[in-house]
Order: structure tokens, then sequence, then C-alpha cells
């Protein structure tokens, strides 16, 4: 029988999630209006007012927020509370510029941690479970947003934090632990390090897990839930809106669940910004409609995927959002084509083969040329040229299937596709088209 | 019977095969035969040397992509028609080959073949039972 942590919320009907998300979007927008002269500064240039914003149907009214705003505004342009009233701050990595500092009050760090507990519950965790968090805990919002949510659920919490993976595994094994909480990568790298240790699936304590944090693919999720013996639940989460637990997987593992009471979601066209009905393809944009000290509005995030209300088995009337499929900055258009590098990477890893890989685009007489260099493993290296070319022809077949243009695949040495501060460079566009 | 060859992926770039040689001649590996093959964008350098764990060992610590190929060895003597008659002793037993090189020794009167074959054990019994004589990595550390 499915568990719910709010049930009432998690399954109140369509027309009443709308009811309740216009309610709060009209306070919220006044609110930001009055405290963030940032974000006032950009309706008064969009002519808009709050008295314009009635219900969640003028939500396309509103500006979007970019994450170049959020540098600009960096750190209190869009604290939307005195800091006397704040208890908290998060922050982004800072990977791609200036980090992200995100404000908040006790109520917004409360409902954050709901969020987390509704993603726990979904995956069967109850007071029963010992659930071990091995997201990092400090700035980063992993291990912090799980912690919250694992005791508001009243799990036995070992806040590991990231690292340390032989520690990790005695925890596990000596407590028990039932659900591990952790990014994608790390779980699947926990779990090689039991598998060369001599566990078994089934001698593995663990049940459930909840990943997220970074992209991740079916064909991981796969491997992860046969190695640990566990069933995979993908979270979904941002600092600029909260942390993890912006949305979250149930039984069905076919989408993620959005916290729609708190967070307003919408696809757009990432080229003009326009709204685009349910189904479509196309940049996701959230609204934080109870956030008291650092409230977005339509904030872009960059994210490109697909909402759907089509009925859930296990009863949540939530939106569901599919895995995002890519970045709108990383998506390269290809002889006119829509080419993600998160494609290549599931098409590698089907073929047996590691995702250290590099594209490189240019443009030659006006064609686009397609190249895509992977690392081979030493176990596929053959002393034959024949043997490397017909690797290298099947690959490129398999990544014609799944992208419909044709690539020309190169085998190169394990570890020598660049890397710039340890993160691989993946895309090299030649083109200079701008 | 096993002659052993190390086979290195060599990446098409300036530098990638010296940087290769310089690896073994530092520490002291001696390469007694050699072969390359190569393509527009890489090659396969294969190798035979006199001491096959330190240059498995040197080459695969500073990344290089290596493995050892068991190949065929065969002793020939140094007239004309010999290799001939190796190779015919294959193509009459359906032994299909992939690539070969030779070279010579510095004392004795005889050329040393190193065979990729699909099948070793057919082929090194063929040859034997066609009188040729055939060398492993001990002889190969000897020379």
């Amino acid at each position: 029988m499915e568990r719910y942590y709010q049930k009432e919320i998690e399954t109140l009907p369509v027309e009443e999630i709308k009811k309740l998300q216009s309610e709060k979007l009209v306070k919220q927008v006044k609110h930001v209006y009055e405290n963030v002269p940032y974000y006032r500064d950009l309706m008064d240039k969009k002519g808009v007012k709050p008295e314009d914003i009635h219900g969640i149907e003028d939500l396309h009214k509103l500006p979007f927020l970019t994450k170049a705003d959020l540098r600009d505004a960096y750190p209190y342009g869009l604290l939307a509370k005195p800091l006397k009233d704040c208890v908290r701050i998060q922050s982004t990595s800072g990977t791609t510029g200036r980090r992200v500092v995100a404000f908040y009050t006790q109520k917004d760090i409360d409902l954050w941690e709901d969020c987390c507990a509704r993603a726990i519950v979904a995956a069967g965790g109850t007071e029963e479970d010992v659930c071990q968090v091995a997201y990092g805990y400090g700035l980063f919002t992993g291990g912090p947003g799980l912690n919250g949510g694992s005791h508001r659920v009243g799990c036995l919490t070992l806040p590991m934090s990231s690292g340390n993976t032989e520690r990790q595994i005695q925890f596990m094994t000596d407590l028990k632990a039932t659900i591990l909480c952790c990014t994608p990568s790390y779980a699947a790298y926990i779990g090689e390090t039991l598998k060369e240790q001599g566990y078994k699936p089934e001698d593995i304590p663990l049940k459930a897990g909840i990943f997220g944090a970074e992209p991740w693919t079916e064909e991981m999720r796969r491997g992860i839930e046969e190695t640990l013996g566990i069933k995979a639940y993908d979270i979904y989460g941002l600092t600029e809106t909260s942390g993890p637990g912006v949305a979250f997987e149930c039984s069905e593992q076919t989408g993620m669940h959005i916290n729609e009471d708190h967070f307003l979601a919408e696809i757009i066209d990432p080229d003009t910004g326009e709204v685009l009905p349910e189904g479509s393809k196309g940049e996701l944009v959230f609204t934080s409609l109870d956030k008291e000290a650092f409230p977005l509005l339509r904030y872009r995030t960059r994210d490109i995927c697909v909402l759907s209300r089509k009925p859930c088995s296990c009863g949540r009337t939530l939106i569901k959002m599919a895995k995002p499929m890519g970045r709108t900055d990383d998506m390269l258009i290809i002889r006119g084509v829509n080419v993600f590098p998160s494609q290549i990477e599931t098409v590698l890893l089907n073929e047996g083969y590691q995702p250290n890989y590099q594209i490189v685009v240019d443009r030659v007489n006006n064609n686009d040329t397609f190249d895509v260099n992977v690392e081979m493993n030493p176990e596929q290296f053959t002393d034959t040229v024949s043997g490397i070319t017909e690797m290298e022809k099947s690959l490129a077949n398999a990544m014609k299937t799944m992208l419909g243009i044709n690539p020309r695949v190169h085998l190169v040495a394990p570890k020598s596709i660049t890397r710039s501060e340890g993160k691989a460079v993946r895309v090299i566009d030649k083109r200079k088209l701008i | 019977m096993s002659l052993k060859q190390l086979t290195v992926f060599v990446e098409n770039k300036q530098g990638a095969l010296v940087a290769i040689t310089d690896t073994l001649a530092t520490h002291n590996v001696n390469i007694r035969a050699l072969s390359i093959a190569d393509t527009r964008d890489f090659g396969i350098l294969r190798l035979i040397v006199n001491d096959n764990a330190t240059a498995l060992k040197t080459l695969g610590d500073e990344g290089y992509l290596i493995n050892t190929t068991d190949v065929v060895g065969v002793k020939i003597g140094d007239e004309p028609g010999k290799l001939s008659k190796a190779l015919q002793v294959l193509d009459e037993n359906n032994i299909n080959m992939e690539y070969l090189y030779a070279f010579m020794s510095r004392t004795e009167k005889h050329a040393y073949v190193v065979l990729r074959v699909a099948d070793n054990a057919a082929a090194e019994q063929a040859l034997e039972k066609a009188g040729f004589h055939l060398i492993t990595d001990a002889d190969v550390a000897k020379l």
C-alpha cells in the first residue's frame, strides 16, 4: 500500500492544487514586489504590477530570472526578508561562475525538509528505517536537505556526509542502513566497492536509495539497483529554489512528482520564452510559492524536460517531470538535429564503455562535422587495426540509431581526454556561428 | 611454447612514439623487434622485448594502453626461400594470418619471424612437424 508523508496535499485534486497555487502566487508576487527592488525593477520595466496577477493564468506576464540575475544580485540583491529573520544560507559549488547564495528563514527550512520527507516516504521510508545520508554536508544542499527530511520521517539518521567509502560501508553494514541518500555516481562507486569486497546484493541491508544532484541515466539506475539489490529513486532540486525535494520519484519510477504546492512549474521555449503546452519538451521554469527569504519568481533552470499530468499509479496528483534530458547550455544543434551529451552517454553505457568521451563539432565547407572521441577500456584494446575500427563502426551505428545523425567515432587511450579542474571537457564546438 | 608480444596503443601525435621508446630505454628494456600498424588516427605498436614484466609495468604506470598478445616465434635460416616454406606450412594447414614481422639475430646466421595467427597451437604444431624451431620468451631474453 502506498504511503504518503502529507497525504492530503500529495493527493489533492488537480483543480484544487491550481486554486491553491493561484492564491499563493498572488501573495508571493506582492511580497517580492514590496521587498526585492531588483525584481521590482524588472517588473516595472515590463510594465507589470502586482495587481495584474490574479492567479496562475497570469504567470506568463512576469519577467524571468536567470542565473545571470543571481550573479548580478549577489549576495543580498534578491533577499526578501531582513537578515535578522534568516537562519541559514546554502550555496552552489560555483563551478559555472559565481556562487549562488540562497537564504532561508526557519519556515523555509521547515517546508524544504517536508519536501525531502515526502521523497523518503515515497521511497518506502518509515520510522523503522535507518537512513544513511552520504550527500555532502555543509554549503551543499544535499546533506542538510535529506538529513532534515530523514528526521521528519523519524528514521534513524546516519549523517555520514560524502567520501570515506570504507567508513560508509562499515556503518552501512554494522548499523544495517536501509536507505541510502547520495549522488548516483557515489552510489555506483559504493556498490562497486561492496562488490569488490565480496558482498552480494542479498548481503547488503539497503532496500532503497534516493539519488540525485547530477544527471544519470536509466542504465545507471539499473546497474545500481542490481549491485546494491535495492530500488533506486530519483530526486530533483536546485539550491536556487531550496535544494533537493523540489521533485521526487514514487514507486512507479516514471518521472518525479513536483511538490506543486510550493513550486509552480512551467515549460518554456528556451529561445522565445513562450510558455509551451503540457507534454512539450522545453526549459523548466520554477516559481517558489512559499519561500520567504529567497523567493524566486519564474527562475529559468536551464534544464530541458517534459511535464505530464497523466494519472500515476501511486495515487499522487502532483504533476510529474521527466528526468531532465540535458541543459539548454549543453544542447548542440548538429546538421539541424538537437544533440544532448547525455544521449551519447546513454549509448556508451549501453555498449559497455565508460562515459568518458568528448564531442568535437566543426564546420567544413558549410557542413557540420561531428566527431566523438571515446576512451577505450584496457580490456577492449586489441592488437589489430581491424578490431579497433570494427568497434568504432559499431559504436557509430549505435549513436546514429539514438541521434538520427552519423558521428565519426574515434577510440582513444584511457585518460587522454582533456580534463579541466578534474571535470572532463565534454563538448568542443569549433563552429564560429555567432 | 609461448612468445609474448607487447601491444601498445599510440595516439597519432608528434612525439608519441619517442616517449614510449624513451621510457623503455630509461628502464633498461631492450627492443628486439617491432612493427607498427598505423591509421589516420592511431597506431598499434607491437614489440618483442627482453623484459616483458618491466615494460608492462613502466608503460602501464605511465597510463599507456598496453597488453600482451600470444604470438608464434619461428627461427628461420637466413637464406632465400626459407620464409616461403614456413608460410606454406601455415597455408597447407588452413591457418589464417593477421600479420607478421621479422628480425635478425646478431650472432647466429638466423632470422626470427613473429607470426600472429588465428590459432597459435595449430600453427606451432604444424611448424614443428615441418622441422621448424620455435622460440620462447626465454630465448628472446637471452638474445
